[in-house]
């Protein structure tokens, strides 16, 4: 709970610098001109007018932050109606760009797997630190990248992994991590760890597994990594950050096969990330990334 | 006959013409039918299924041992044993009542979460996985038994007792090997509901077919590898179908030819 206030305090005092800076950031609507294809009005929407952004249940810190009180259901599980954490910050921005005001945004819960599902889909775009690679390009269409990908691998403090001060010193440890992940594939290609890597349904199982020394490090992607070290376990520590194949690991939002709208979602981004916006919702919600060694 | 075969002919074309000319179908084809895929995946998920025929195999014999003792103490007749059937009756229907995917999280998350040994047998998933579904499946298998203990003439056991047998010796070389013979196909059909629910233990970590195939899924947007390891478990069950029905059959046989059991 110490460790917990003290993100609290950390994210308290990033909020108060963030909210100096961004005076002079107003997003641009997408314009009103009726040949733009990105204009609102020309938009094809799931409900039109309003812009339906789909994420999973549960949502996690710090991606998705609410209240207390206001969650989905599930015990980390927010309300993402408030622009809180990073990808719901994110999603606000993008629909802010698109010239969406907060309350025309619409949430829905879609599972990871029922996102790329075949046929039509229930939200315009949808966020939760889905990765590119190119065989999920086949099936969905994914926007550009709104979050750089760096791998981390959470352990508990004084097991003999917590030492290991290099990828090749991981090697003979016992790897977990959810399925159906990059982090998954980036621990069996970058580790190559001497025992097969288990894989769990949700988080939670893995650090159920973690906690249990039935795996001896668990690999998931950095922001939530330094959330499992500093809040959700008691005496977890981030053994290092895996270096990425050439940093072409991203989060991507998915939007239909051929969307019309995965132009208008890259050129907001594009706009976002050119003055600065997508730096300061980074720096604000994932501002510890600093702090962790990285392992070559 | 032929009207057997033209039926048939006629409801499978009307149903693959259905299929075939529904407006998904081309995207049904590329997300479910991919050859590619299917070849690609089929190593990595032929080495997995090596995970479900070990659980299964030695979750198999576990259960036919505890079972039979659960189906005995059940049917030990007298006041005397009315606490041991008791305990057997109520193991019986709470595990034949709790979700088997309940029982895996329990046991195999559960008792590691104890912490009461380093050593390695006792943090495997996989071990307390096996236990979970000998557990659920004994319950089963148990009232399997029984059913076969009771279609035992009680004449059969006193006519072994009047020839001087014990209780335990009529029981073990009389109203067993007939009760037994009796159960085998349905035996063999809680085996077949065992070798697919192998698959479960891959929610406690270890990479089974199913998990291996989800893997694919996950990497590749498509869903054709699970068509691989449905396959696979295919390949095992149905063997194991015909052989059920065979054995029926030949029961029926002898039964009609005045053999008894």
């Amino acid at each position: 709970m110490r460790m917990r206030a003290f993100v609290m305090a950390v994210a308290a005092a990033v909020l108060v610098a963030a909210c100096g800076s961004s005076g002079g950031t107003t997003a641009s609507p997408g314009g009103s001109t009726a040949a733009n294809p990105c204009a609102k009005s020309n938009l094809t929407l799931v409900t039109p007018g309003q812009l339906t952004i789909g994420t999973d249940n549960p949502a996690f810190d710090p991606f998705f932050q609410g209240p207390t009180g206001h969650e989905w259901t599930g015990e980390f599980n927010h309300d993402p109606y408030n622009d809180q954490g990073f990808e719901d910050a994110t999603a606000y921005a993008v629909a802010q760009q698109l010239g969406f005001s907060k309350d025309q945004v619409n949430w829905v819960a879609v599972s990871f797997n029922n996102s790329y599902k075949p046929g039509p889909k229930n939200f315009d775009f949808y966020l939760a630190q889905v990765s590119y690679t190119p065989a999920r390009a086949k099936g969905a269409d994914l926007s550009d990248s709104y979050y750089d990908e760096q791998e981390a691998v959470v352990a508990l403090q004084g097991t003999d992994i917590a030492n290991a001060t290099s990828v090749a010193a991981l090697k003979p440890f016992t790897y977990g991590a959810q399925i159906g992940t990059t982090s998954y594939d980036l621990t069996k290609s970058v580790i190559q760890p001497d025992s097969a890597v288990q894989t769990f349904n949700t988080l939670n199982a893995a650090l159920q597994a973690l906690k249990n020394k039935q795996i001896d490090g668990l690999v998931v992607d950095f922001p939530t990594a330094y959330y499992m070290a500093n809040v959700q376990l008691s005496n977890g520590t981030i053994v290092g950050v895996l270096p990425s194949s050439a940093g072409k690991e991203h989060f991507s939002m998915v939007l239909e096969k051929g969307s019309a709208l995965t132009a208008c979602v890259n050129g907001a981004l594009s706009a976002l990330r050119a003055d600065g916006t997508l730096a300061q919702i980074q720096e604000r919600w994932l501002t510890q990334a600093a702090n962790a060694p990285a392992l070559q | 006959m032929a009207t057997a075969l033209v039926s048939t002919v006629v409801v499978f074309a009307a149903l693959g013409v259905l299929v075939v000319t529904s407006p998904g179908w081309d995207a049904f084809k590329a997300e479910f039918l991919d050859g590619g895929l299917f070849r690609s995946s089929f190593p990595d998920i032929a080495r997995a299924f090596a995970l479900n025929i070990k659980i299964f195999c030695i979750s198999e014999v576990m259960i036919l041992i505890l079972a039979l003792g659960i189906a005995v103490i059940r049917s030990l007749p007298g006041p005397v044993f009315f606490p041991l059937r008791v305990l057997a009756i109520i193991y019986t229907d709470v595990f034949r009542g709790l979700p088997t995917i309940m029982v895996v999280y329990m046991l195999a998350f559960g008792i590691p979460a104890l912490l009461l040994s380093d050593a390695n047998w006792y943090r495997s998933a996989t071990l307390w996985a096996i236990v979970a579904l000998t557990l659920v499946y004994s319950a089963y298998v148990a009232e399997v038994y029984r059913a076969g203990i009771q279609s035992v003439h009680p004449s059969q056991d006193a006519a072994a007792r009047s020839l001087g047998l014990s209780r335990w010796q009529s029981l073990r070389h009389v109203i067993l090997p007939q009760a037994v013979r009796r159960v085998i196909p349905p035996l063999l059909n809680d085996f077949i509901g065992l070798q697919k629910d192998t698959a479960l233990v891959a929610v406690v970590g270890p990479v089974e077919a199913f998990r291996q195939a989800q893997i694919g899924e996950a990497a590749n947007f498509n869903f054709t590898p699970y068509l691989d390891a449905s396959l696979l478990f295919l390949l095992l069950t149905i063997p194991l179908a015909r052989l059920t029905d065979y054995l029926i059959e030949r029961d029926r046989r002898r039964f009609l030819a005045g053999g008894g059991a």
